[in-house]
């Protein structure tokens, strides 16, 4: 499985990690992976979401306890219980989300939770020691200014400050050019190299093939917990080559898919912009369309702006330029209600904070989308009878496991709380389905429950968007499939009654790192493979 | 209706009002809402009082207002840090327990007579300056005076020292805290026992020095709220707190003087014709309260900044990171 | 995710594990656990009681016999009960949506202004009939109540403005109004109070049918009552059985999956707190006109709506426990007028509300003692 590295002159082993072992309930999140890191190397560590490169990574920032394996730092094994005892044996780690305080200037971030100074801050004096570090390593950020007033760049530049400043000397950077604009991840990619010049060495978490190939000395690939690469030089290394060992060839779902018969077109996105909550460009001009009677996927990285994609399409959130039409009626900007009066159903990637009211019962969760209408609402009255009759008959139709209708959602487990939504947004017969992430977190049997649904959906002539992170989910269910990258659309794939090959799946990871779809082509596909 | 006579009784009533506001501050910005100064303060006013009459030395009754009124404070804290329950309610069952206990164990103490008090005196030189001067240092209570001191020395270590800094972050963010080792946990009920001692000090202030004696709850009639609400107004900053004090207190007074002359503004003096008129003017601090919270809430929705992110919210480890 | 979050205290040999619950306890936990609470907050403030010089035993002794003893007092324990249960019934409602009215308060006490208005303006003329005279003091008691109410949603809704200050200085602003007028305008006689009501705008009281039923002598139970129990009734209906309250129920448990159902939070707000304000503000209406039959001040301003609070938490927000619950505080109050020391009534009130937040935790974690040997 594991391919072994060329032998290059080699420098000593700054971190190894062997036969690391971490549980999640229902997941194997690493399964027995190793991993080593040179002095003065970047490594890179490649992986789709959720194959436990984040997970392998918090285990060495002292974050979580790995349940078998050992961390040798230096060639000295070492025990960590908290990321304190991480960063003392040199190893700072820089989160996705930043834990910096937002009202706090630079220096008072960087000293939080140190010894000295011990009381008075003094901050003049230590300004320009921050500064001075930040000058060593072409950190440039003002130590006065106030987080909160800083680019998301310059924050993650106070980021690794605060490890240097703690004399980090082995700097993971988890996922780091996810939240940057291509002129600063150039800037981000100079100081690496200026920290590596400097003897420290860094882990560069990615799933942007490019970028690992422009930055990484190595690279290591995790799929589904298990290492399929370890230390491969970068430069020898095709793009094609690592797509293949990130997305892998596993066996598709034999599901019974009948052929598509696609019908009118009932969704409609058109040049659509849309800010995410920060109030950046997370929607740049994306169009797409689903007719009756097929499913179309959306595949993506993480934080693409598929979140604001559905948002946009169910009234959630305001779209600055262009326009949604659901079967001809513009929908976009105008409110939630107006989707579900005509035809849309929502099954949203937030199972426990927007899909469902966790204290309410199973039947107030199955009736939120209904208890407008007879024979629920009666006269501005709910008609209980009718809602429990509702409740225990999509209970029976969709197999909800749970002692009565009138347990509170809370207690349900994930697979049930999905099929409760599940069952409350395909019982309203909709027109039109957007799914996010409808099976993240879903054990394998929940998973092949949600996947028929879906299909019995595209059957009864419904148009489903789906919107997943899971290739081989979007693959096995989809008619067709839209690469998001960015905001926009990369590419258009079609996937129906074909058997998916290597090379489809070569172009859609291509895609998914951000090169659009008439390049790939041009270029050619598999060429090197 | 004389302006210095007006600003300088506004300074000392206002004392009160700064003494709670401070102390919700700290307890705010480690990010626990208490909502239950009102019963401190009670607690604190009558701790105060009656440890007064009883050994006869009104800084052991200070002392002891401070500790009993701190010490209560540790049920919201407990309630809240270690149960988690919501810090709303909880700070209302502290009012309503604070209340009733103060009366309980209150009971009698307005017959008692009087007490010796914390003393008065005006402070050489100062005194002197101009306008200021009569305003400021002139036969003003100790505690006037120790409010003068708390103000820089408040904001100071809240901006400058790394105490301050700890307390700053476990109330922004603190699972960042905790990341860096720092007990989110303890620095909370440390900040909501000194918001209780503080709270407890403006209790002593009242039936010490202010407004001596014991009055049931009248004692404070609704400063406690009154705090509250001025810590939105001033956004957490100790500075502006005692600006809103002085200013509520002077207004306290205002109301009082202004019932008093027959003319106003040469005009017959429509409140000293018809007492009760007065009820308008007795409206308007808490009127003014509410206006204040509309100001002070406009400002933070534009800014985007003003409460301390985590305020409100019980911190359980282990949700950082991903 | 998260590793395990639970809490580990190591105690000579054994652990005190504190875990979340992830099943439903049995239905008679709750109850259990809040009689739990109330019992614990008794021993408490008997504690208290005898540390300010009082006999606990005593106490709680006179409570009861002064409140259920015979058929004068028990009656005199369901007018203190009526306040509060209308009180309680206005926290409910706006508590459900978590939105703190603290405000039952003043709004009871602009519903009793709203009531006094219609005889003292006067509205109506003394010879007006009892059930118009009725019907048009209700109404006016809750349309001041909900004007109160409003204020503060509409400063919520627009501003964001905390509600649960603004409710609170409303409530000074209300005793000032109302002093305003029964101290100036309305006074008799240079008293503080306003002149008595004609009968005509009295509440029918059970001793009024004395001559028919001898057994109804001198009780002192008045309509207020059915007036209470049928907003229980009908607020019951609405929470439950409504749309409306459907939409109050669900912004009150996740407002974000209520703007996924479409639902206007806003507006509700503003709704929510008129409702709750028309609610107190009924309350007050059957205080002025079952009980006091003028306005005055100290027997408005009693505090019912800050009792109301602690009912409305104690009976967990529905409004049908909440009649049972007020009868028990109204017997707590009733009595605690002869206790002495006369705080205790109060104090035991916050004592009993701590407990119970506190024992909330109970529903939430479950508490296990475990080897400290045997790990899991």
């Amino acid at each position: 499985m594991t391919q072994t590295t060329p032998s290059t002159p080699e420098a000593p082993l700054a971190v190894e990690m062997r036969g690391i072992v971490k549980r999640f309930p229902g997941v194997l999140a690493n399964d027995h992976v190793d991993f080593e890191l040179r002095a003065g190397e970047i490594h890179a560590l490649l992986g789709e979401n959720g194959a436990g490169k984040s997970t392998l990574m918090n285990v060495l920032a002292g974050l979580y306890r790995q349940e078998a394996g050992i961390i040798k730092v230096k060639g000295n094994p070492v025990e960590f219980y908290s990321p304190r005892d991480a960063i003392k044996s040199g190893i700072g780690m820089v989160h996705q989300h930043f834990m910096l305080v937002p009202s706090q200037t630079v220096t008072e971030n960087v000293l939080l939770g140190l010894d000295d100074p011990r009381f008075f801050m003094r901050l003049p004096e230590y300004d320009a020691k921050v500064a001075a570090v930040g000058e060593r390593f072409g950190l440039k950020v003002d130590p006065r200014a106030k987080i909160w007033q800083l680019s998301v760049g310059e924050q993650q530049r106070v980021e690794l400050l605060k490890m240097l400043y703690r004399g980090a000397n082995v700097l993971i950077m988890d996922e780091p050019t996810a939240v940057l604009a291509p002129q600063e991840i150039d800037g981000l990619f100079d100081i690496l190299r200026s920290m590596i010049s400097q003897g420290k060495s860094v882990i560069f978490i990615s799933h942007k093939l490019h970028e690992v190939t422009a930055i990484a000395d190595r690279v290591s690939v995790l799929r589904r917990g298990v290492a399929t690469a370890s230390g491969v030089p970068s430069k020898g290394a095709t793009r094609q080559e690592l797509a293949r060992l990130m997305v892998g060839r596993d066996v598709i779902f034999a599901l019974d898919k009948k052929p598509g018969n696609p019908g009118n077109l009932v969704l409609d996105v058109q040049d659509v912009y849309a800010e995410n909550d920060k109030g950046l460009p997370a929607l740049r001009g994306l169009s797409l369309n689903v007719r009756a009677g097929e499913i179309v996927g959306v595949a993506g990285v993480a934080g693409n702006g598929q979140s604001e994609l559905s948002q946009v399409i169910t009234g959630l959130r305001k779209c600055k330029q262009g326009e949604v039409k659901l079967a001809g009626d513009l929908v976009s900007n105008r409110n939630t209600l107006f989707g579900i009066q005509h035809g849309m159903a929502y099954v949203p990637e937030d199972r426990n904070h927007v899909g469902s009211a966790p204290n309410l019962s199973v039947t107030d969760n199955v009736i939120m989308k209904k208890y407008r209408q007879p024979p629920i609402s009666r006269a501005g009255f709910l008609d209980m009878g009718a809602a429990t009759k509702l409740a225990k008959e999509l209970k029976d139709a969709y197999d909800i496991i749970v002692p009565s209708v009138t347990t509170p959602v809370r207690l349900l487990s994930g697979g049930n709380l999905q099929r409760v939504i599940l069952a409350r947004e395909i019982s309203g017969l909709p027109s039109f389905m957007v799914a996010v992430q409808p099976t993240r977190g879903l054990d394998v049997g929940a998973i092949e429950g949600v996947h028929r649904l879906l299909l019995a959906q595209r059957e009864a002539g419904a148009a489903v968007l789906l919107i997943s992170e899971e290739l081989e989910e979007l693959l096995s269910l989809s008619d067709r499939v839209y690469v998001i990258y960015e905001g926009k659309i990369m590419g258009e794939v079609k996937v129906g009654g074909v058997e998916p090959d290597e090379s489809l799946i070569e172009m859609i990871g291509l895609m998914m790192t951000g090169t659009p779809l008439d390049q790939i082509h041009k270029e050619g596909v598999g060429a090197n493979g | 209706m004389d302006a210095i006579i007006i600003l300088q009784a506004g300074v000392a009533t206002g004392t009160v009002l700064l003494f709670a506001t401070i102390g919700e501050i700290f307890a705010e910005r480690s990010g626990v809402l208490n909502l239950g100064v009102e019963g401190m303060m009670l607690i604190g006013a009558m701790t105060a009082f009656s440890t007064t009459i009883a050994t006869g030395n009104p800084w052991v009754g200070v002392l002891a207002a401070m500790f009993a009124a701190g010490l209560i404070s540790q049920i919201h804290a407990f309630i809240t840090i270690t149960l988690q329950a919501d810090q709303v309610v909880s700070g209302l069952a502290l009012t309503f327990l604070g209340t009733g206990i103060s009366l309980v164990l209150g009971e009698g103490l307005s017959k008692a007579g009087t007490v010796s008090l914390l003393p008065n005196f005006s402070i050489p030189l100062l005194s002197q300056i101009p306008f200021l001067g009569p305003i400021l240092f002139t036969k003003q209570s100790v505690m006037v005076y120790i409010g003068y001191l708390l103000v820089p020395l408040t904001w100071y270590y809240i901006n400058r020292t790394r105490p301050g800094l700890n307390l700053r972050s476990v109330g922004e963010y603190p699972s960042a805290a905790d990341s860096l080792g720092i007990s989110v946990f303890r620095l909370r009920y440390f900040y909501v026992f000194v918001g209780g001692m503080l709270a407890g000090l403006a209790g002593a202030t009242i039936s010490l020095a202010v407004a001596p004696g014991w009055f049931s709850e009248l004692t404070t009639a609704g400063q406690g709220w009154i705090a509250v609400g001025l810590v939105i107004f001033a956004q957490w900053d100790p500075v502006r707190a005692m600006f809103g004090s002085y200013a509520f207190g002077a207004l306290r007074r205002l109301i009082l003087d202004i019932q008093g002359p027959t003319l106003l503004l040469g005009f017959d003096n429509p409140f000293y014709y018809n007492p009760y008129w007065g009820f308008f003017l007795q409206m308007l601090p808490y009127a003014f309260t509410v206006i204040v919270l509309v100001i002070g809430s406009r400002e933070a929705m534009r800014k985007r900044l003003g409460a301390p992110a985590a305020l409100g919210n019980p911190y359980v480890r282990g949700e950082r990171g991903k | 995710m998260a590793e395990s979050t639970s809490v580990q205290k190591k105690r000579a040999g054994f652990k005190i594990r504190v875990e979340p619950r992830l099943e439903e306890p049995a239905a008679w936990y709750p109850l259990a656990v809040s009689l739990g609470a109330i019992v614990v907050a008794l021993i408490l403030g008997g504690i208290l009681i005898s540390f300010a010089g009082g006999d606990p035993l005593k106490s709680y002794q006179h409570i009861a016999k002064a409140s259920f003893g015979d058929t004068g007092v028990l009656s005199d324990t369901i007018v203190k009960a009526t306040p509060i249960l209308l009180a309680a019934l206005a926290c409910s409602v706006a508590f459900r949506m978590k939105l703190w009215n603290i405000g039952a308060e003043g709004q009871f006490i602009m519903g009793a202004f709203g009531a006094s208005a219609v005889v003292l303006a006067p509205l109506l003329a003394e010879d007006t009939p009892r059930w118009l005279f009725l019907t048009v003091m209700v109404l006016a008691a809750m349309a001041a109540g909900a004007i109160w109410g409003f204020i503060p949603g509409y400063l919520k809704a627009k501003f964001n403005v905390n509600e649960i200050i603004s409710t609170l200085m409303m409530n000074y602003i209300a005793i000032a109004w109302i002093n305003f007028w029964i101290f100036g305008v309305w006074s008799e006689g240079g008293f503080q109070m306003s002149p008595k009501f004609p009968n005509n705008a009295w509440l029918p009281r059970l001793l009024e049918y004395a001559k028919e039923y001898p057994a109804l002598r001198g009780l002192t139970t008045h309509a207020g009552l059915l007036l209470g129990i049928v907003a229980a009734i009908i607020l019951w209906i609405i929470v439950y059985r409504s749309r409306w309250g459907y939409e109050i129920r669900l912004i009150g448990d996740n407002p974000q999956a209520a703007k996924y159902a479409g639902i206007n939070i806003t507006s509700n707000v503003i709704y929510v707190m008129m409702l709750s304000g028309a609610l107190a503000g009924l309350g007050g209406m059957s205080e002025v006109s079952g009980v006091v039959h003028r306005l005055q001040t100290a027997p408005i301003a009693a505090g019912y709506g800050f009792t109301g609070i602690i009912v409305a938490w104690l009976a967990k927000l529905n409004p049908l426990v909440i009649i049972v619950v007020s009868v028990l505080f109204g017997a707590l109050i009733l009595a605690g007028r002869e206790i002495q020391p006369s705080g205790v009534p109060k104090m035991i009130q916050g004592i009993i509300l701590v407990s119970l937040i506190a024992s909330d935790f109970l529903l939430r974690y479950r508490i296990r003692i475990v080897r400290a040997d045997a790990e899991e």
